[in-house]
């Protein structure tokens, strides 16, 4: 009993790591039907961005995370006004076709720059840190990730419903052109949309650099995991992504429980039933 | 000098042209109306005013600056507002989002702001929670001028705020204006329905197959001058 009870617990932490994948993947598609099929591969750059600043400067992980945000806002703000942005119209091909072209640059680049070697952020002792409550032990670090995504979720709720910026995302993804007449200018709103997803990128990737080991070509198969929780949950709904990363992360949990080569194939498989039973997914917000 | 003018302003989509060299002037605190049949190049013009379509610089004139290519944003910010066609709200936000989205690209100070809107469209105040798309025709369509409203504009452009309301909606609707214009908005109002036009408008234009056939203010036009300007015979 304790040890299924140990399973969904991992289960919901490991959701956790991919809503943290997913939020900013929802938050560009939500207000500009933008599939950034990069997505991955810029969590993987922002990881190494964490480890070299960890390295070279000798900083805590957390704090060079916190450095890293704004340089990932500005890479995110930067790649949207000037790349992205050209891509968006009523034909859904080019942007499918740059930001894939982008996935191949950044790992190459990457590959260029940090070689093949898998690497690790180092956390100090907090690795194998664990608390004990009620029957199960729970790691620190998973315990904070499933934290920090319900964080950045709550935040970026509070920042769509809350702020005037959030007005203008909301606007803008219902109607450039009538946003214009407002004064809003729709092409630094998805610049400044992208530029946030990259701070949510910026999280996913410290805890994804502390969890495992990473290498410059594992970034396509979390975005797999960010899709598929965008899908579970329904586009356009946060809580949702939330709820759909947990989804995956306890079918994964799972199927590792019951055979370790089972772990990624339960977790698509659960994809496959929700997307069968449900095909919009558990709470879709999204009209089209 | 006209706070607002267009001259010689043409506008096309691709090949087909929907303005031929259109001469308009707008005095500050003046309110003119500009009718036609459907297809005469009303909205055009709105669009061309606003914005939304890009124009040769020279062809409209915003307190002696050249505005006409300028895109939309840029417009709201000098303090021309547009209420669209269709009223156009944004299903996704509330009344009182809609209304507070008005002031995001110029928030001055001046005699509009929520609790003057809400004093103009009480009604709106007890809706202020509802999705703008949940309310009636003539409620949403006071909203789109709050919204307007809201950047304290020193033109208001309403494109036919008219359409598709009841009788009795409409009167309500235009008892608003002489308001607005106390607060010091010039207008620029287009309208299919002429009579509508001629009580609240200074002066009038009167389009047909995008050009100006007849203008002047509304005591000196007669019936018949209107009814050949309007349909062309």
């Amino acid at each position: 009993m304790t040890s299924a009870l140990d399973t969904i617990i991992q289960g919901i932490q490991l959701g956790g790591l991919y809503a943290l994948f997913a939020a900013g993947l929802s938050l560009v598609f939500g207000i500009m039907r933008l599939v950034n099929l990069a997505h991955g591969d810029l969590i993987v750059l922002a990881a190494f961005l964490i480890l070299a600043l960890v390295t070279a400067l000798g900083l805590n992980p957390f704090v060079a995370a916190l450095v890293a945000m704004p340089l990932m806002f500005a890479v995110g703000w930067a790649l949207q006004f000037y790349l992205l942005n050209r891509t968006l119209g009523t034909d859904i091909l080019p942007p499918l076709l740059v930001t894939f072209g982008l996935s191949i640059v950044i790992q190459n680049g990457l590959l260029e720059g940090f070689s093949a070697d898998s690497r690790r952020i180092s956390v100090g002792g907090l690795e194998s840190a664990s608390l004990a409550l009620g029957p199960v032990n729970v790691g620190v670090m998973p315990l904070l990730t499933l934290a920090s995504a319900i964080a950045v979720i709550v935040g970026l709720n509070q920042l769509f419903y809350r702020t005037s910026l959030g007005r203008a995302f909301r606007a803008t993804s219902d109607d450039p052109l009538t946003a214009g007449l407002m004064g809003i200018q729709p092409k630094r709103i998805f610049a400044a949309a992208t530029g946030i997803a990259m701070v949510v990128v910026t999280i996913a990737a410290l805890y994804l650099g502390t969890r495992a080991n990473f290498d410059p070509t594992i970034g396509p198969a979390r975005l797999i995991y960010a899709f598929e929780a965008v899908i579970i949950g329904g586009l356009g709904s946060l809580w949702g992504t939330l709820f759909g990363g947990i989804v995956i992360g306890i079918a994964q949990t799972f199927g590792a429980a019951i055979n370790p080569e089972w772990q990624i194939l339960a977790g698509h498989l659960a994809f496959l039933v929700v997307l069968l039973v449900r095909p919009r997914g558990l709470f879709p917000r999204a009209v089209d | 000098m006209a706070l607002l003018e267009t001259r010689g302003l043409t506008a096309r989509y691709g090949d087909f042209q929907a303005l031929f060299g259109v001469d308009i002037a707008l005095d500050e605190g003046e309110t003119i109306a500009i009718i036609g049949a459907n297809g005469a190049g009303k909205t055009t013009l709105m669009r061309s005013i606003s914005g939304i379509l890009a124009n040769q610089p020279e062809a409209v004139l915003f307190d002696g600056e050249e505005i006409g290519a300028l895109p939309a944003p840029d417009i709201v910010a000098r303090g021309i507002a547009m209420v669209p066609e269709g009223r156009k709200l944004f299903p996704s936000l509330s009344v009182e989002e809609n209304l507070l989205i008005g002031r995001y690209g110029r928030a001055v100070a001046g005699h509009w702001s929520l609790e003057s809107v809400y004093e103009l469209f009480p009604i709106l105040k007890e809706r202020r929670t509802n999705p703008g798309t949940a309310l009636s025709g003539g409620q949403q369509q006071m909203v789109a001028i709050g919204r307007a409203l809201m950047s304290n504009p020193r033109v208001l452009l309403c494109d036919e705020i008219s359409l598709g309301l009841a009788p009795v909606v409409i009167r309500d609707i235009y008892a608003a204006f002489p308001r607005i214009r106390a607060a010091g908005a010039s207008i620029v109002m287009v309208e299919q329905d002429i009579g509508q036009a001629l009580k609240v408008s200074d002066r009038v234009y009167c389009m047909m197959e995008g050009r100006i056939t007849l203008s002047g203010a509304p005591a000196a036009l007669t019936r018949e001058a209107i009814h050949s300007a309007y349909f062309g015979h």
